[in-house]
């Protein structure tokens, strides 16, 4: 018995600290700026390598965007072993809002033919909806799991039990179940631990099988344009696009809290007046 | 149903080996090869990341297993030089006199080459892996057995820090010196300093070998240094030709280093600094590691019936670390054992009584002479007298008279003393005295030696810039070790016996600290474990809950 998973995952701006470079508007510079996998889809990458580990199977990943994602594709194979990339590309595809998107990969799963689970991350670092991931879903008609810690699959009854997040005025877990197949919003917090040695063996095997194959990722990149997908292109990308966007703003900077005056430490008059300042502090007064 | 059965009982293999060193790398290669589906369990992020040795690496031609039994490959893969030339090295002073010991050296050997560590050990895990992963098994690093799983008082498998417990139908502990397994089952204890050796070593970068030592490629030598070197501390040096690396070391009597109070940093840098050692080294030393580990003496610890119910020891978690004058034999003994042990166990099996590999085993470490090794009788039957206060005080005091001396050259002029010194049979009753390992070598070099014309240049680094050389990663805010007797009579030993601490240095793992409460002074011994190299010396000299890091924790070393 098997499971086949399949991870959507996004390619965006690297914000890390070095990496990310704003023009002087406080504009993000895309062509400066490093693209890489979305940090949150990680967590999703290490639910389905979790389930192939327990299970075996296959875990295949999907991406829509440029054809500079396949550097992306191409991390996600290093990171959990994938066994296929696709990535649905195409300039009709250009600035899609999450649905278009999800209507593109959608399609692009369907063509596939449905897997046994679909995960998606949270949340992307850059566009932040949270949207894509359940509006694919609602595309696909699956059953839907959101904020997903910990999965368990039961291959003989076609049952995955998973524990979620639930938010409140204190954070909770529930467990809830749902026939296959279905489709899991990961949680940052999704526990990955292998606590048996067996678990364990199979990781090494798959690292050992990977390694190779990550290397030549582009012979397991499949790329698909609207016309493999077979999609009218007044419903996807810009056209198809109902998000307007009226303009963006950059973000203004917390303007201080408090007035503050720079005193030369080696001024004899500032500094006195300082410490006169602070003499009632000092006092114990405010 | 069946799903609550799998969830409530522990993953199960036939065997579980703690440890990858050459003990447990030979026992589950032995293992996979009789198809029992064999599951090795390592802390290190690597094999061989925690081990230390010197080292030869013997085949013995007696031994019933050597490492290339097992790993055919292994010489051409994994190890440094075959060791072609063996020296001693005599010193007094400035004054050294060299014997050519490569008789003794080659006395039941097959080939002895120089290894590094982490190299040989990786290399090692890399075929174990393939083997036992044929089996169902495989090897796993990173992952730290912390006990015995117990049921009904019996031991059934190990727990561990990252996994759930495994249990098994032969446990064998190959955990080194400091066998928490061992412990946990009441077979070792880490109480008596005198069991135990510690060895430091330094590996000094050399690209140009060949040159310096006059050797071809496929050659290497050994040279091993006694005599007064050490400030009175009982023990003997070595530096061993690697490919294009040297291994520098010295392996000291716990008991001695402790009544000393001596830092065995600063042995090891009076080795290092030694005009003797000028010619080799040359005017620029590169370290590139500092390492120490403790080393059990198989005289006094080896033990005899090591094995409790599914349980068995193997290699230096059984004390079969063989010190034969100055020949340290201690990674071959543990391939032997091991791979005993294994043999032990699939004949067990074959005959329907698992349970009965112990005893096997016990048999065939007597049967096969390794036993015979470990623990020679004519040392049992001389130790008494031998290792006495008096007979040392005596001899000694002979030897350094005139009369001693004259008889000594007139030895030597026949060949005698240095005919003597390779007479295994000698080597393996020498008793632990200041005899054999300070007074007789001293007087040999102070009658018979010539001094040395070179200077040495060597500065070897501070202990501060030794430890920020090595690569850690802590477990922050779990320390594996704590003191439970700050005091410095209980753990004061510690300050100066720890290899990377000092009485004078502030940044090692033991400190002497005074505390001051109400006008009250009080001196007390501090820890922080963040600089510990994991040797081990500190389980034996201070009071302490001695444990290793978790799986990947704590020290990496990379030669070893
Ligand atoms: C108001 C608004 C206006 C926008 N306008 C434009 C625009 O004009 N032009 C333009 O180019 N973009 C635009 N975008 C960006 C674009 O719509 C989104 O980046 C994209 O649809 C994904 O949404 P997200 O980044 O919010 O992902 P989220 O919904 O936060 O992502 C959740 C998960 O869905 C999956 N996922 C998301 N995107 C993809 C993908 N491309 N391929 C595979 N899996 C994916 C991942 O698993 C991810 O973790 C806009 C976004 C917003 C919010
Ligand atoms: C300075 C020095 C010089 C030496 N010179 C020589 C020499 O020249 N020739 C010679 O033959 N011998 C020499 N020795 C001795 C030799 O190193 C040992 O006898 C030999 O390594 C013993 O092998 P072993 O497999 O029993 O244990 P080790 O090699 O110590 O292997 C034990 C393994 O178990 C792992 N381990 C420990 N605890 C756990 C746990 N709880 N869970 C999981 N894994 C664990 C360790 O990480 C390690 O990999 C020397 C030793 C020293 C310190
Ligand atoms: S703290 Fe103990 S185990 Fe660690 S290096 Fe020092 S003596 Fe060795």
């Amino acid at each position: 018995m098997s499971i086949h998973s399949i991870v959507l995952t996004k390619g965006v701006p690297d914000f890390r600290e070095g990496q990310v470079s704003f023009d002087e508007d406080g504009h993000l510079e895309r062509g400066k700026t490093p693209t890489v996998m979305n940090p949150n889809d990680e967590h999703a990458l290490r639910g389905a390598l979790q389930t192939k580990v327990r299970h075996s199977g296959r875990v295949s990943v999907m991406s829509m965007g440029p054809p500079g994602y396949g550097d992306v594709l191409q991390e996600a194979m290093e990171s959990v072993y994938a066994d296929d990339l696709y990535l649905l590309s195409d300039r009709e595809l250009a600035a899609s809002d999450t649905w278009a998107t999800a209507i593109t990969l959608a399609t692009g799963l369907e063509k596939l033919g449905v897997p046994d689970l679909v995960f998606a991350g949270f949340k992307t670092a850059d566009g932040e909806t949270g949207h894509t991931g359940p509006q694919t879903c609602w595309a696909l008609d699956l059953p839907m799991i959101t904020h997903v810690v910990s999965i368990d699959v039961d291959e003989a009854e076609r049952i995955v039990r998973a524990q979620r997040l639930v938010e409140g005025d204190v954070e909770e877990i529930e467990t809830v179940e749902t026939e296959l197949p279905a489709f899991i919003v990961v949680d940052p917090e999704f526990d990955t631990s292998y606590r048996t040695a067996g678990e364990r063996l199979v990781l090494k095997d798959l690292r050992e099988r990977t390694t190779d194959r990550a290397e030549e990722h582009e012979q397991h990149l499949t790329t698909w344009d609207h016309e493999d997908l077979n999609l009218d292109p007044d419903y996807i990308g810009l056209d198809g696009s109902p998000t307007i966007v009226s303009s963006v703003d950059p973000i203004p900077k917390p303007p201080a809290e408090r007035d503050a005056t720079v005193v030369d430490p080696t001024d004899e008059d500032g500094m006195s007046e300082v410490f006169e300042e602070m003499q009632p502090l000092a006092a114990g007064g405010d | 149903m069946e799903v609550i059965l799998m969830s409530e009982t522990y993953e199960h293999y036939e065997a579980v080996v703690v440890g990858a060193g050459p003990g447990g790398a030979a026992t589950a290669a032995k293992l996979a090869d009789e198809g029992i589906e064999t599951l090795v369990l390592e802390r290190g992020v690597d094999a061989g990341a925690k081990n230390v040795s010197g080292g030869l690496l013997y085949a013995e031609q007696s031994a019933p297993y050597t490492i290339d039994d097992l790993f055919p490959d292994i010489r051409a893969a994994a190890t440094e030089r075959p060791i072609t030339e063996y020296y001693m090295q005599n010193v007094a002073g400035e004054k050294v006199k060299e014997y050519d010991l490569t008789s003794l050296h080659e006395h039941d050997t097959a080939w002895s080459d120089a290894v590094l560590r982490r190299r040989m050990d990786s290399w090692l895990a890399e075929r174990v892996h393939e083997r036992t992963r044929e089996t169902g098994g495989g090897l796993l690093t990173g992952i730290h057995a912390n006990g015995l799983l117990r049921e009904n008082g019996e031991i059934v498998g190990v727990t561990c820090d990252e996994i759930d417990p495994i249990r098994a139908d032969l446990i064998v502990a190959a955990d080194g010196v400091n066998s928490e397994l061992a412990r946990d089952a009441g077979l070792m204890d880490w109480d008596e300093p005198e069991e135990w050796f510690q060895g430091v070593k330094a590996t000094v970068d050399m690209p140009a070998v060949d040159d310096r030592f006059g050797i071809e490629p496929d050659e290497g030598v050994a040279h091993l240094f006694s005599g007064d070197l050490f400030e009175g501390v009982r023990g003997g040096g070595f530096l061993y030709t690697n490919t294009d690396s040297l291994s520098i070391g010295a392996v000291f009597h716990l008991d001695s280093l402790v009544e000393e109070r001596a830092e065995p940093h600063e042995l090891l840098n009076a080795l290092l600094t030694h005009p003797l050692l000028a010619r080799w080294l040359g005017e620029e030393y590169t370290e590139v590691e500092y390492a120490a580990k403790l080393v059990p003496d198989s005289k006094k610890v080896a033990h005899t019936s090591p094995h409790k119910d599914r349980l068995v020891l193997v290699g230096d978690a059984a004390g079969q670390m063989q010190a034969q004058g100055p020949i340290i034999k201690g990674m071959n003994h543990a391939v032997s054992a091991g791979a005993l042990a294994a043999e032990a166990f699939a004949t067990a099996k074959r005959r329907n009584n698992p349970e009965s590999a112990g005893k096997r085993y016990e048999r065939k470490l007597k049967e096969s002479g390794v036993m015979k090794k470990l623990r020679p009788k004519r040392y049992e039957r001389l130790r008494p007298i031998g290792e006495r206060e008096k007979t040392t005080d005596v001899v000694d005091r002979l030897l350094t008279s005139p009369i001693g001396r004259v008889g000594l050259k007139a030895m030597d002029s026949i060949g005698l003393v240095e005919r003597l010194y390779s007479s295994p049979f000698m080597s393996m009753s020498i008793p632990d005295t200041r005899t054999p390992y300070v007074t007789l070598p001293t007087v040999i070099a102070e009658e018979l030696g010539a001094p040395v014309r070179d200077r040495s240049t060597v500065e070897p680094p501070s202990l501060e810039e030794r430890i920020g050389e090595l690569t850690y990663d802590t477990d922050i805010g779990n320390p594996h070790i704590r003191l439970r007797d700050s005091s410095v009579e209980a753990s004061g030993t510690a300050v100066s016996a720890c290899p990377v601490s000092a009485t004078d240095f502030g940044g090692g793992c033991y400190r002497e600290e005074t505390i001051t409460t109400n006008g009250d002074t009080k001196h007390v011994v501090s820890l922080d474990t963040q600089p510990c190299i994991e040797c081990g010396t500190c389980a034996v000299v201070a009071d302490t809950d001695w444990e290793h890091p978790g799986g990947g924790k704590g020290v990496e070393f990379t030669r070893g």
